[in-house]
Formats: C-alpha cells, structure tokens, sequence
C-alpha cells in the first residue's frame, strides 16, 4: 500500500485533463490518463489499495465525472483530505469512493506513517494517533453502500414497480 | 417537526435554533434525529426558503438532508455518456418526464472528431425517441446562455446540471447547483434527488465601479479575498447596491461562484431582472420571486467598496491567485480569447468592439471571439459590433465552449501565455500544462490584445 500525497487545490484538470473529457468515458479509457498534468507516475504506479492525502479543497473545479470513476477504478482505497470541493463529493458517494474530510489526520501524517482506517465508526489512525470524522447520514451511506448512485436508482426503480 | 443532521454539532444546532425562533423550543436528541417543537416565523435565507418549499417543509435549516424535485436538468455533449450509463433502464423505464431535460450540445462543436460526432448523433436519437421537449443543437449557444434566453430558469425555480456553472442561473433569482454526470442519469429516470441545505454567506456592495473596472473584475476581486474554497458548500447572496449591475453583469458574477466552492449564488429579483424577463417575453406573474428574509442568519458576511475596485486578474494556476492588472502589466501574450459562459454577451462584445474601433490587433497575438449564443451573434451582427471586431483583426468561431476546456480551438502551445475572458485558469486547461492562462475583464483583454502585451484598460479607457 502507497500513500500518494498532494497539496491544496487539486481540481479536476489536474486529475483528469479537460481535453479529454469528451472522449474517455469508461474506466479503462480514464485510467491511462489519470493525474497525468500533476503526477504522470500515479497512473503507471498505483495499486489497488493505495490512499490519497491532500490538502485543502481537493477536487474543485469541473463536474465531470472522470477522475472520481478514474480513482475508484484504479482501487484508491480512501482519499483523505483538508477540505474537498462539494461537486467532487457528491460524485464520490455517487461512485461509492470513499472520502475522508479530516484536516488534523493530514496534517499529521508523514511519509511512511502507517494507516489505519474504520469507516463504520468514523475513525483514522495515523502513525499511532487515532483522528475522528463525521458520519455520512443513512439516507447517504444507503447510495454508497448500494454500490454507487446508479445501482441504488436501480433497486429504488424496481421497488415501485 | 424534525431535522435530520450530519457533520455539524448539535450544541450548535440547538443554538442556532434559539437564535432564529421566537418561540420557545423543546428539543429531543435521538441518534442524529432532533425533533423540535414547531418554529414559527422562523428567518430564512434565499436557499433555506426556496429549499424548504421545495422538499414541502415549512422550516429547514443548514445541514438538513431535504428531498427535491428540480423544474429543470441541464445535460450537455455529456448526455451521451449519461445516456449510456441508463440504457437499459431508459428502454424499460423511460424518463421521468420529457419536459424535466435541458439539453444544450455546446461543449465540442462543431464535432472535433469522429467520437465527438457520434456522441452528438446519440443524443439527437435520445431527444427524438423520448420526445425531449428543450433541446438546443449546435450553433444555438452555450448551455447557461441559452437556458436563460429561452426563459428556463425563472426567479424562484430550482435547477441542476451536469455542469459546474449551472449556478449561473442565480443571476435571476433561481437557485441552480451543479452536480455529476451519474447524478444526472439517476435525476432523469427518477425526477429526484437530495441536497443538503448549505450555510448562506452574504455579500454587500456599496457605492459606483469606475471608469474601467467592470463586473468580471468584482468578482475576481472577491475571489482573491474569500479564496477558491471560501464559499465552499455554501449559498452566496449579493446585497446591496446591485441596481447598477445589468444581467449581463450578474451573469458573470454569479457564474464564477462556484470558482469560490459556492453550491449557488443568487442576485434579488428587482427592476432588472423583471425588465429583462419581461424582454424575452416572461410576464411579472409567470413566476414568484424568492426573497431571503431580512434578520435571517448567515455564517458570513463580507462587505466590498465598489468604488474601490480597480481591473483584476486572475494569475496561474488558481482562480484566486488575484492581483491587479497594473501589477503584472507589460507581461507578452500570444492568445487573448474574448467569450465563454462567463463573458460572451452582448455587452461584453460591445465593450471590446468601443476598444477595437479602427485599432488593430496587436500581430503577435491572436483575438478569439465567441458570442455566448446565436442570439448574441445575431444582434452584434445588427450593431456592426462583429464587422468591427473582425476589421480589427479578431477570428470569430461558434457560440460555443470549445477553447476554455481545451477540447479543441485555441489549444495553446508550451511557453504560450493566454489573456481570456473565461473562468478557469487551471493548469493544462487549455489544453497544455505547460501553459499559462491569465483570466481578466473584456476591457483588459481587448486592451491588452492591442499591445500584445497585459495592459491596464483603466488608463486607456480614459484617453
């Protein structure tokens, strides 16, 4: 398990240029091209597993979709953040990638700090300190849990059947 | 009643109830659920009143998980991955109404390639086979543009879009927010989906712009000073002396909202916007007007001079890295680009045309100049304002978004600097990371593309 770390301010060019937009779509098409203007070794080196930290307002800018479907399909376990841009975040949940908002938990880690996560009670260890976070309510958890917000629409559709 | 809560603390909560009730509350904590006695006359912003009306609530308040059913869904070029993701369920289902969908194709047009072209030609079947009643092809205009011309976002009605800069409808009193692609595709099947309602920051502004210094400027001015996230999942409210800003202007300010993180933006629905509306054909009665309540509680409140602005711009690679012109003047460029949803008006064009007239530009430099939509075109076309632009020596190109993500058009090349209208200046943007994209006023780029270099329009203007 990696731990890739970035600053403050993070958008969505940077995770996933623009210029692509609107001809990569699925997964394997986002993959390659992943942090390519930030960090053209993330996408030749990450492992299913890996976490993300960053700083303040990670994921700003755009609506597309591609780096959320991009870092969820490339097995990014978690990405820890200061702040993150509220587009981002519902794209998250809707995507069922795990977000974690958690400034001190950022601040404090340092480069090969082990990590230790429980997502069900809204705690992070890292090296040795443990760090609290605020739940998402149920009705949100149900469109994460449910495997993204297209699979809850889904099961939501077939129930009014 | 009750409120469902997450991410704040409830002590607070408790607190802020008191703040804002007259009325005695008898609250009960129960695993994140607190139910509270009934509040009357409780203060609302813009975004708790519009959202409690529309989730059927008669109170809300920052952080509740509220249920809506938007007016509208604005989908672009993106409707052909939306669609895809929901094919199965739109040939079983349908969409939830005809009438719910804005489609705009204006994001690569026209096509750029032959995937491009394929995407445009599956929403044209979509629009067809599902009798998609607003759907605007290629050379109509930009999305946001054109869902205000066409009157689709009125004061008082909520909108989503699989665009960032759907909040630019706040310019007339809706409350629009931008949300993801997957988001769409669930919001076209099911007509549904939850918002939290966000905390409201309030803007005031006082006194007279001058001679020079326009609305992109404000706003630039107030992104450097509450920082890209200052707003961050809030609602902005623009107070104060905004009779002077014309639609144009607040299209502009409310546009860029979401450059400071804000989830809307919003301008009272005066004069202005009833003397605009009434323009395109809308009558005073055909919509209701929300109004934030006077002792309603924001988490902010920032007050700026308008008289103390001066020209603006946004240096590389964050829209907040503001400084003014003056600071970074003489700096050479090689593009300037005049247009997006941000400034592709009319008055925009207009501005630059005044600037232009009988001047050239500077040759190291090319002028890129897109009329936000057809409409726009049309009507510079009527005032001469494109004959004096292309005279001058700006290239003209499609009402649409082409060059500003750097999907095609105007792509620069390494080492290349950028002067534009638009609102992002995000490293690789354009198209190339290892350029730099300066975001400033019409008046500044239009100045500036006749001495090939970045140049205060204050002085200039005056002469």
């Amino acid at each position: 398990m990696k731990v890739w770390k970035y600053g403050d301010n993070i958008n969505t060019d940077m995770l996933f240029p623009g210029k692509y937009t609107y001809t990569c779509s699925t997964a394997e098409e986002i993959k390659p091209h992943l942090l390519e203007d930030l960090d053209p070794s993330f996408s030749k080196n990450v492992v299913k597993g890996d976490i993300i930290f960053a700083g303040k307002n990670f994921g700003c800018g755009s609506s597309r979709e591609q780096p959320v479907v991009g870092l969820k399909a490339v097995g990014i376990k978690v990405v820890v953040a200061e702040s993150f841009a509220r587009i981002f975040y519902r794209s998250a949940i809707n995507q069922g990638l795990i977000l974690i908002e958690c400034p001190d938990a950022v601040k404090t880690y340092s480069e090969g700090d082990d990590i230790n996560l429980d997502v069900d009670n809204g705690k992070i260890v890292v090296g040795g300190k443990t760090f609290s976070f605020p739940k998402l309510p149920k009705e949100i958890l149900a469109i994460r849990d449910a495997g993204g917000l297209i699979e809850y629409t889904r099961s939501k559709l077939k129930e009014k059947r | 009643m009750f409120f469902r809560l997450f991410d704040i603390d409830l002590k607070n909560v408790i607190h802020f109830l008191f703040l804002r009730s007259a009325t005695p509350i008898n609250g009960v904590v129960d695993g994140g659920l607190i139910i509270v006695g009934d509040i009357v006359n409780m203060a609302m912003t813009f975004a708790e009143k519009l959202l409690a009306a529309y989730s059927g609530n008669k109170n809300v308040i920052p952080s509740q998980i509220v249920t809506v059913h938007p007016d509208h869904l604005l989908t672009h070029d993106n409707t052909a991955a939306i669609i895809q993701k929901i094919k199965n369920e739109l040939e079983e289902y349908g969409v939830y109404s005809k009438s719910l969908s804005i489609i705009v194709l204006d994001h690569v047009i026209p096509a750029a390639s032959e995937k491009t072209a394929s995407n445009h030609k599956n929403i044209r079947s979509f629009v067809k086979s599902h009798n998609i009643k607003n759907f605007f092809d290629v050379g109509v205009g930009v999305c946001h543009q054109v869902v205000v011309e066409k009157g689709l976002a009125l004061p008082g009605k909520l909108l989503l879009g699989s665009d960032s800069h759907t909040c630019s409808y706040g310019a007339i009193g809706a409350f629009s927010s931008g949300i993801d692609r997957t988001e769409a595709a669930s919001l076209m099947l099911t007509g549904e989906t939850w918002l939290k309602v966000p905390k409201s920051i309030k803007m005031t502004f006082s006194g007279k712009l001058q001679q020079g210094v326009f609305a992109k400027d404000v706003i630039l001015h107030a992104i450097g000073d509450i920082s890209a996230s200052g707003a961050n999942y809030c609602s902005v409210e623009f107070h104060g002396d905004v009779e002077q800003f014309s639609i144009d202007d607040r299209f502009t300010i409310a546009n860029m909202g979401v450059e400071m993180g804000a989830k809307n933006t919003t301008f009272p629905v005066d004069k202005v916007t009833k003397d605009y509306l009434n323009s395109i054909g809308i009558s005073d009665g055909a919509y209701a007007a929300v109004y934030p309540d006077k002792d309603a509680t924001y988490m902010r409140e920032l007050d700026y001079d308008l008289s103390e602005i001066i020209p603006m711009v946004a240096c590389p690679h964050t829209v907040d890295n503001v400084k003014p012109v003056s600071e970074i003047e003489g700096l050479e460029i090689q593009q300037c680009l005049i247009g997006t949803c941000t400034n592709g008006r009319l008055s925009d064009l207009q501005i630059a045309a005044d600037i232009l007239k009988g001047k050239k530009v500077n040759p190291n430099v090319r002028l890129l100049i897109l009329p936000a939509s057809k409409k726009i075109y049309e009507e510079a076309l009527k005032l001469g304002i494109i004959e004096t632009l292309v005279k001058s020596g700006g290239i003209l190109l499609p009402p649409g978004c082409g060059p500003c993500l750097g999907a095609h058009q105007g792509v620069l090349a390494p080492g290349e600097r950028c002067l534009s209208t638009a609102n992002r200046n995000f490293k690789g943007r354009m198209g190339c990371k290892d350029a730099e994209i300066y975001l400033a006023s019409p008046a500044t780029v239009a100045v500036s593309a006749i001495h090939g270099k970045v140049t205060d329009p204050m002085g200039e203007m005056k002469k």
